[in-house]
């Protein structure tokens, strides 16, 4: 037996032992594993964005009713998670999928990965948010994408807040409006969509023409625009006018270090300067579990499940019956009009849309 | 004929080599071959069977897209700058850390390993709070000065890019580098000195040409890392700038053309085979067995007063670029701002809220169950890594040289230089049957935080496998150990500090993971990275409040990690 100088046996000794009880807990992990995923029938999985959220309690009213289990899936933001349904549609990740959206349906419906369903619920859902005739995609909450504001700057400056987007080419404007890229960013795209559906597509690059002139600050992500630059949010950021959601502010309320009697910023919903995201649940193609992906449809759209979502995902119900808790009902401003971009005209124009803002804006 | 050449020859019988190197690399390999090639495979084949207008066109288009050929120069040139500043800074540092010794270096040593797992958005923020437009460096300048205006403009600029990567990628250089060189036996260079040599003509003839194989395998890792970067670019870089990895992501996720998607992703691929095939003939051609010695005989006390204050100097600018962003955020996850931004206070209530949960949700999770799953992660990547790593790494010295390791060395390599999004999906496509089914399985994750450890840990055993003297091992043999035995009694101990090394990478790379992560994780179990991206995608003070504190924590977790990591080699693995 041949022995280093340096060493000292008892590494080799323990090393050894490490290692045996090492794999020993390896077999244990993968038989655990192999234990966690049974065969159980009453098993409904719901794929979506990473955004989703609901109440613990209105999920288990659901689960013990149908003698349910729900799991949830996430699979990354909204364009992640349809790629994802997409590509397994052969051996569909989950029965159903929910969170795919106005900006992306037409990828869905072309894909071809839902099973249509008239749910009985639908004579009770908004009717200008229905926009699959279908019906394999069904509306469940909308939320708008609009400017905020941080209240505070414009009082000190003596300032109005813009109220069209005429006024954000205006000189007291400058500098002050911060952006989303849209080829990377959802509430960046919607704005973009807005400002086609108020210009059209031949006018709306000379209105960004006319942003940029006016010292308009474009970055990749949401998280950036609003907690980096931002000036009305905790991040302290220079800029005092930011795309964002109609619920932002009201979140400000919710979710303020001390409490607040007033949000700090505001949204603008005057013009058509919203752009409204309808968000979509469908049973997916393929389902064994077509039964409970149809409980599950007409769950997602009765008050129940509409009623906990402002306060769980900071959408909108678009069920009749639904009633809004009083903080939004206090701090929540809703657009009258907001600008409309067909979901086809979407699909066809979005890459080439993308083009030319990325040449007029960036270079 | 050199020392190292005439070693070979000696050692090995070529057939019987290359058939036990063949047997190693079957573990590492079959791993790679299910939990890499065949996802990869999978989603490059489906990707491209969807063109309609065949297998050419994608590629044609990328040829002649300016957006393209804009993109691969941009990822090439920063890549190279950042490599070229990360060394600049960090080989100082290895020197540091390598030669003397001095109080609460252990502690400096394990906080240069922190950046590596912060997620892209807060550090973005922590720069911001330094050297943003209403940053600390910009209002103290704006006061000293009587300006009107932030002299400094930091974010969405070239500079900061660089600088991001330099803050993220020193530890590589100061880990790999600075354990090597302190090994390196102190003899060759004091032989020098005796002869004649003044301090540059040791450097420069002597250390340097040892040491270039550890240095080469560094920058190897760093460039990797830069030229795939794309949470950097994209937020500290901003729209402007766009490497090939933006690009991918950009194609796939809001254009879903997957065919032009799958083309850069080979491109991408083709580009890391090819810089690590070569970097493998280099370092095989440099590399020579040494006779490393236990860091007591290399270090040294630090005693003239100019030596001193050098070393100093440069350890308050090295540490001011890594540790003043993560003290402002620190800091900030204190501090209550009011709403007018007049007013600030210090607070525990981030850290309080962290515990509760106000909405109900279902997929509230408390931060020590964040912790805890993020920990198992962690120890099952550093478990699986060193298993696979150990074996693919002792292969590569056993091969080396050959055509076969060069390649094999590369195929391990390639997990870096693989999107995420295109890993992700083809995850999605290809273990979606029992008994793979692992599309939703908590399990991908410590798989897929091993694809990317991998590359680090062979990296980090390589080049002290291949400095054994082969005469150890030959005594070993004559006196009847065999392969394994010499493997277990000879190798291993020589080199426990690099095997330490090694899981030190494993744990922070898996700590600090995020994209594959955000791909694959299921809600139940959410790591760290992933809670704090949950609270920053929502507006709202405590939100906020609520990621800088879990990014505090996270630091702490790993500073800890790190520490304890450090003991072990303290308690069992002795001297070396």
């Amino acid at each position: 037996m041949y022995h280093h100088p340096h060493l000292k046996s008892f590494f080799y000794l323990k090393s050894a032992m490490g290692f045996k009880v090492a794999l020993l807990l390896a077999i244990a992990v993968v038989l655990l594993a192999a234990c966690q995923t049974p065969r159980e029938p009453q098993v409904l999985k719901v794929m979506t964005h990473d955004s989703f959220d609901v109440s613990a309690e209105v999920l288990s009213a659901f689960e013990s009713e149908n003698n349910v289990q729900v799991q949830i899936i996430k699979s990354g933001d909204t364009g992640t998670a349809l790629n994802k349904a997409i590509l397994s549609k052969d051996n569909p990740l989950a029965d159903v999928f929910y969170g795919v959206d106005n900006t992306f349906l037409s990828r869905a419906l072309e894909e071809d990965i839902f099973e249509p369903y008239h749910s009985p619920l639908l004579g009770k859902i908004l009717e200008d948010v229905k926009l699959d005739p279908q019906n394999r995609a069904l509306p469940v909450d909308y939320g708008d994408v609009c400017l905020n504001y941080d209240k505070a700057y414009f009082q000190e400056h003596n300032l109005n807040p813009p109220q069209s987007f005429e006024d954000l080419l205006k000189p007291e404007y400058k500098g002050l409006l911060v952006v989303q890229n849209p080829a990377t960013s959802s509430p960046g795209l919607a704005f973009l969509l807005t400002t086609i559906g108020n210009f059209g597509p031949e006018g709306y690059l000379d209105f960004w023409r006319g942003l940029v002139e006016n010292d308009l600050l474009v970055v990749n992500d949401w998280e950036t625009a609003y907690y980096t630059e931002f000036s009305g949010s905790s991040g302290k950021g220079p800029r005092p006018i930011v795309v964002s959601y109609n619920s932002s502010p009201v979140f400000e309320v919710i979710y303020a270090e001390t409490p607040l009697d007033e949000p700090p910023t505001a949204a603008i919903v005057s013009g058509k300067t919203c752009f409204r995201q309808v968000e979509f649940v469908g049973i997916l193609k393929g389902t064994k579990n077509r039964k409970l992906a149809e409980k599950w449809i007409d769950f997602m759209l009765s008050p129940l499940f509409q009623e906990d979502m402002p306060l769980k995902m900071f959408v909108f119900p678009v069920n009749i019956e639904a009633q809004l808790d009083e903080v939004f009902v206090k701090y929540l401003a809703i657009p009258e009009v907001t600008a409309f971009v067909s979901p086809q005209d979407i699909a066809t124009y979005r890459e080439s849309w993308l083009q030319e803002w990325t040449e007029a804006v960036l270079r | 004929m050199d020392r190292g050449s005439a070693a070979v020859s000696l050692t090995a019988h070529p057939r019987q080599g290359s058939r036990a190197a063949f047997l190693l690399w079957l573990i590492p390999l079959a791993f790679l071959g299910l939990f890499y090639f065949y996802p990869l495979a999978t989603i490059l084949q489906v990707s491209f069977a969807r063109g309609e207008a065949g297998l050419a066109a994608p590629i044609r288009a990328m040829l002649t897209s300016e957006i393209a050929r804009r993109a691969v120069w941009f990822t090439i040139y920063q890549a190279s700058l950042s490599t070229f500043f990360t060394l600049l800074l960090g080989l100082p540092g290895a020197y540091i850390f390598a030669h003397h010794d001095f109080r609460g270096k252990r502690l400096l040593q394990s906080l240069s390993g922190i950046p590596f797992v912060l997620p892209t958005l807060v550090v973005a923020a922590a720069f911001n709070a330094l050297l943003g437009p209403k940053g600390l460096v910009n209002q103290l300048l704006m006061n000293a000065l009587q300006l009107s205006a932030p002299p400094i403009s930091f974010a969405y600029t070239f500079s900061a890019i660089i600088i991001a990567h330099v803050f993220y990628n020193t530890t590589i250089v100061l880990r790999l580098v600075g354990d090597f060189w302190s090994h390196l036996d102190p003899r060759l260079s004091q032989t020098a000195t005796m002869l004649g040599a003044n301090r540059w003509k040791v450097f420069w003839h002597v250390t340097f040409p040892l040491l270039l194989p550890a240095i080469l395998a560094a920058a190897l890792l760093v460039f990797i890392f830069d030229f795939t970067s794309f949470g950097v670019i994209l937020v500290l870089g901003g729209p402007r700038f766009a490497t090939i990895e933006v690009e991918i992501f950009y194609q796939t996720v809001s254009l879903f053309n997957l065919p032009m998607a799958a083309t850069l992703s080979v491109f991408q691929l083709a580009c890391t085979l090819g810089l690590t095939v070569s970097y493998s003939f280099l370092s095989n051609r440099l590399s020579r067995p040494l006779s490393l010695r236990p860091r007591r005989f290399t270090q040294h006390s630090v005693r003239r007063f100019g030596e001193r204050l050098l070393i100093a100097l440069y350890l308050v600018g090295l540490f001011s670029l890594l540790l003043a962003p993560l003290g402002a955020l620190v800091l900030r996850s204190f501090l209550a701002i009011s709403a007018s931004g007049e007013e600030m206070r210090f607070t525990l209530d981030y850290y309080r809220e962290l515990n509760i949960s106000r909405r109900e949700s279902l997929f509230f999770v408390p931060p020590m169950v964040a912790i805890l799953v993020s920990l198992s992660y962690a120890s099952a990547t550093v478990f699986l890594s060193l298993l696979l790593g150990l074996p693919a790494a002792l292969a590569l010295r056993r091969a080396s040289g050959s055509k076969l390791s060069r390649l094999l060395d590369g195929l391990i390599m390639l997990p870096l230089g693989t999107s995420a999004v295109t890993m992700g999906l083809g995850f999605i496509l290809a273990l979606d049957k029992p008994p793979l089914d692992l599309r939703a399985s908590p399990l991908l994750i410590p798989l897929a935080h091993t694809l990317v450890a991998l590359p680090f840990v062979v990296r980090s055993l390589v080049p002290a496998l291949r400095s054994i003297r082969p005469r150890l091992r030959q005594a070993a043999a004559m006196l009847g150990a065999d392969p394994r035995q010499t493997v277990l009694h000879v190798d291993l101990p020589l080199i426990g500090r690099a095997l330490l090394v090694a899981a030190t990478f494993a744990f922070t790379i898996s700590l600090g993971e995020f994209g594959a992560t955000a791909l694959i994780a299921r809600p139940e179990y959410p790591t760290i990275p992933i809670m704090i991206y949950r609270f920053i995608s929502q507006p709202g003070a405590l939100n906020y409040g609520q990621a800088l504190a879990l990014s505090t924590i996270l630091m702490a977790v790993t500073a800890l990690g790190m520490l304890s990591i450090e003991r072990f080699r303290l308690a069992e693995i002795g001297e070396f």
